[in-house]
């Protein structure tokens, strides 16, 4: 069934690099959904300095998100065998994961 | 806890982790990868749902609706270091050649995730009234 060129004979056939390409953009559109939820948050319960702050700080936190999967994104398409994630981006994603709850839990207040 | 530490300290030296073992198939990697990506957004959606019951359950008392919120955004932060802790360990396994790592976690979760609903619906039932 393969082609006659090698080219396709060596792409992966389960096409893993372009699944976990869609996995980082599915988990940075979730990122957005909450970031518009906080920017909601800070400016429905009557706009306070502190509740504007998290907002913010959820707006940075996003945006270094989308940085961290652009990154990733672009290590994946530069190889036809990708290296691993780094336990760098792992801890980075996470955290801003969990600041994200945090700045949350100051909203929620 | 000592093996919690330790795997806290691997995840800031790479360089220690790559040097165990034998790099595994990278499709194995990227599989790792995206389980790791679907737990962050477990966490988002628990993080997003914290929002959700602050801003839309305006009725209820504030009590209970601050209480709710928290145990969501609670349960989002556990998922995000869960997520991150579990990737690491299950990197390590596979560099090592060993069995992939259990966890009771998943059970936890989802007996979390079945008592906040039930709590929720009755809060919203009898919240109303009250």
């Amino acid at each position: 069934m393969r082609g006659a060129d090698a080219a396709p004979a060596d792409r992966d056939p389960g096409l893993q690099p372009e699944r976990t390409r869609l996995a980082w953009r599915r988990t940075t559109l979730s990122g957005t959904v909450v970031a518009v939820l906080a920017a909601k948050a800070a400016l429905h319960g009557g706009a306070t300095a502190v509740s504007v702050l998290a907002a913010a700080l959820c707006c940075a936190l996003w945006l270094a998100f989308l940085r961290i999967a652009h990154g990733r994104i672009s290590t994946l398409a530069a190889a036809r065998r990708p290296r691993a994630l780094t336990p760098q981006h792992a801890v980075a994603a996470a955290l801003c994961t969990l600041v994200l709850a945090l700045c949350g839990a100051v909203l929620v207040l | 806890m000592i093996g919690f530490v330790r795997s806290v300290r691997s995840w800031w030296a790479p360089e220690e982790v790559r040097r165990e073992g034998a790099t595994p198939d990278y499709r194995f990697s990227l599989a790792n990868e995206r389980t790791f990506l679907a737990w962050l957004r477990t966490a988002l959606a628990l993080i997003g749902g914290g929002f959700a019951v602050d801003q839309f359950l305006p009725d209820l008392r504030w009590g209970w609706r601050v209480g709710l919120a928290l145990a969501l955004l609670a349960a989002g932060v556990l998922c995000s270091l869960r997520a991150v802790n579990h990737w690491a360990r299950c990197e390590r396994a596979m560099r090592r050649g060993e069995d992939l790592p259990v966890s009771r976690f998943p059970a936890l979760l989802s007996l979390v995730v079945a008592v906040v609903a039930v709590v929720m619906v009755v809060v919203v039932l009898t919240g109303w009234e009250g």
